[in-house]
């Protein structure tokens, strides 16, 4: 197979896909990076100008910055957390035998097929809604207060929020993970003597770790850019409360029209992706070697 | 320590009943082979006695007590699968050390242990690679090293060698009937493979459909079969059988001769037939003949006995070691 004629061969046939995919990837990321030192406002159009670093300057500095920065993190990190260690949960009950088991996993995996935006609007309208949710009602039922999630803990209801939407996905991924552990490993482990516990954190959950790799990184790619729910929702707001990285970009070009800004906040979010990138395979990424 | 009575085990797996009510005993330090065709319910069997699966009725005593309600762990048993079932993320080491440690064993009494399991098994070199780092026969041996550290009074073991090369396979034999030797330990052991069943086993257990249809060492299971079934198992090749107007003269349904205990000739004997299939193995030849009073049967000869497909050839049994058998199948001493 991998002779020297196939090899030539092969490259030779997959160099229009990898060029049309440099393409598709050089000039959108030369065009941000060419506006990011543009003086470039909307509402001035034809009037561009140089701007060396500026725009990196006054992003950098802007507090809504380092606000936005934890806030990114915070919801990449909550949502991480509470998907992987709720989707090992569920993959461990979905893996039992039981009653309508075809249909229940069906319907666990069906939050991952709404629109963000759909979901986040229901979420918002009809569970957090301080008047007329589920949870006012609730919260009303027993002599409570209501909460008003969105305006009091933005954050944490975006969290919750997306979480929900991601939660299938892992689950997904684990179990299938989980009925791909052979049950004679079990077995052998019950005949050492390892309890249920003993069984899940040294058998179940090492076997799990490359599954738990794979969400982990796939997430972390879809959740640096969270973006519809907080738009549909809160607005990136109060003040500054739930917005991230993502949505203070769209809130520098698109809503104080300075696209110069934007662009430079948008080569920013690039580097810290990486730098997340990096710092994620340095940890986790040792689980995908065979 | 470690004798295993079973007293009307009966296992069924929704309406199919796998083992009809069954009685076995095995004694402390046996060597107990389980044989029997394909679906037979050997492992289940050995997985009933190690509690991995709970029997439908009866009782198991293990060590003179009740062990039917017991689990796994509790009933001192080790067992090594036919995977292996090693686990692929620990150490060789850790992988031996984890029932030890599971038991909360100190660990300077892990480390002799680990020590000398290595030793015996020639483990040293491999302690600090992970299973997939080993070839089939290593990782058999940890699986047998994970099981001895336990100190168990009787090892399981559900066709260990069945993944293992020929040439692996008789050295991997010769370890484990050593093991047995040295710990004197209860060894249980499922096998499809003869040979392993006639050198290894004290007792051979035959089975068929679920029934024991005999117990026995194996020299008595070849010389004494109980049934057709028992005789046309054990050996290899095959016994034949005939039936008809040449049993009716020993005043039998059916008559069995081995294929090692017929005497070949070119030119005279009481049987004769053509030479079908001519197998030349060097130290034996396996020859098929066609006989037209007696249907196919199997021979045994020597290596250089020189025929060829089509030859006609005379057979004369050796009478004292012929079997025969009632129409029932079972065998008339
Ligand atoms: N979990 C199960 N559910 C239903 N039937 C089963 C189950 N396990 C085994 N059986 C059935 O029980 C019978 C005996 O199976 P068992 O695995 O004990 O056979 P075996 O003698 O070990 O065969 P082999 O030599 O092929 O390993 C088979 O007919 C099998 O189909
Ligand atoms: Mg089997």
């Amino acid at each position: 197979m991998a002779t020297e004629h196939s090899k030539s061969a092969a490259r030779f046939m997959i160099a229009p896909s990898v060029l049309l995919l440099m393409a598709w990837m050089v000039i959108p990321l030369g065009m941000t990076l060419w506006f990011s030192f543009q003086r470039y406002n909307l509402l001035m159009p034809g009037m561009e100008t140089f701007a060396g670093w500026d725009n990196y300057y006054y992003f950098l500095t802007d507090p809504a910055f380092t606000a936005a920065l934890f806030n990114t993190l915070f919801l990449v990190v909550g949502v991480l957390v509470i998907t992987v260690v709720g989707g090992v949960l569920l993959a461990l009950l979905l893996d039992q035998d039981f009653w309508g088991q075809g249909v229940v996993r069906i319907l666990t995996i069906a939050p991952f097929f709404v629109m963000p935006t759909v979901s986040a609007l229901v979420w918002k309208n009809m569970f957090m809604n301080p008047v007329n949710g589920l949870f006012a009602h609730l919260f009303k039922a027993l002599g409570l207060q209501p909460f008003d999630f969105l305006s009091q803990a933005p954050l944490m209801s975006i969290i919750v929020i997306v979480s929900w939407a991601w939660l299938p996905f892992a689950t997904l991924i684990l179990l299938t993970a989980m009925q791909s552990l052979d049950s004679e490993q079990i077995e052998a482990a019950e005949m050492d003597g390892a309890g249920y516990l003993s069984r899940f954190f040294y058998i179940v959950v090492p076997h799990l770790s490359r599954a738990a790799t794979v969400v982990i990184l796939i997430e972390t790619i879809f959740l640096l850019s969270v973006f519809a729910e907080i738009l549909v929702t809160t607005n990136g707001g109060p003040g500054y409360a739930s917005t991230n990285l993502t949505y203070l970009i769209y809130a520098q070009s698109l809503l104080q029209y300075d696209v110069g800004m934007g662009a430079a906040g948008g080569v920013v979010a690039i580097i810290l992706a990486n730098i997340v990138a990096f710092f994620l395979m340095r940890m986790i990424g040792k689980n995908l070697d065979a | 320590m470690g004798s295993i009575t079973l007293k009307q085990v009966t296992k069924s797996f929704g309406d199919v009943q796998v083992i009809p009510p069954l009685d076995l005993e095995i004694h402390d330090g046996e060597f107990v082979v389980f044989v029997g065709p394909s679906g037979c319910g050997k492992s289940t069997l050995l997985r009933l006695i190690a509690g991995l699966e709970d029997v439908s009725s009866g009782q198991i005593d293990i060590d003179g007590t009740n062990a039917t309600d017991a689990s796994p762990a509790k009933r001192g048993l080790a067992m090594v699968f036919q995977s292996y079932a090693l686990y692929p993320h620990m150490s060789v080491r850790k992988n031996i050390a984890f029932p030890m440690k599971m038991a909360g064993m100190a660990q300077d009494e892990q480390d002799r242990r680990i020590k000398n399991a290595a030793d015996v098994l020639n483990l040293t070199d491999y302690l600090d690679r992970r299973p997939g780092q080993l070839s089939g026969g290593q990782r058999q041996r940890v699986a047998i090293g994970r099981a001895i550290v336990r100190e168990p009074s009787a090892f399981l073991f559900d066709e260990p060698l069945s993944n293992l090369d020929a040439a692996l396979r008789v050295n991997m034999r010769a370890e484990i009937s050593d093991l047995h030797r040295t710990l004197a330990t209860t060894m249980v052991y499922v096998t499809h493979d003869q040979v392993e069943a006639m050198t290894m086993a004290d007792k051979i257990v035959v089975l068929r459909a679920g029934n024991i249809e005999q117990v026995g060492s194996p020299l008595e299971l070849y010389e004494r079969p109980r049934n057709r079934f028992v005789a046309g198992f054990i050996g290899s090749p095959k016994m034949n059988f005939v039936e008809g107007a040449e049993a009716a003269k020993h005043d039998a349904h059916a008559i069995g001769v081995r294929p090692e205990h017929i005497t070949l000739s070119k030119t005279e004997g009481p049987w004769s037939g053509t030479v079908g299939l001519a197998e030349h193995l060097g130290s034996d030849t396996f020859l098929r003949i066609h006989s037209a009073q007696l249907g196919e049967l199997n021979v045994r000869t020597i290596g250089d006995f020189q025929v060829k497909h089509g030859d006609t050839v005379y057979m004369t049994p050796d009478l004292t070691r012929l079997h025969r058998f009632d129409a029932a199948g079972l065998a008339l001493y």
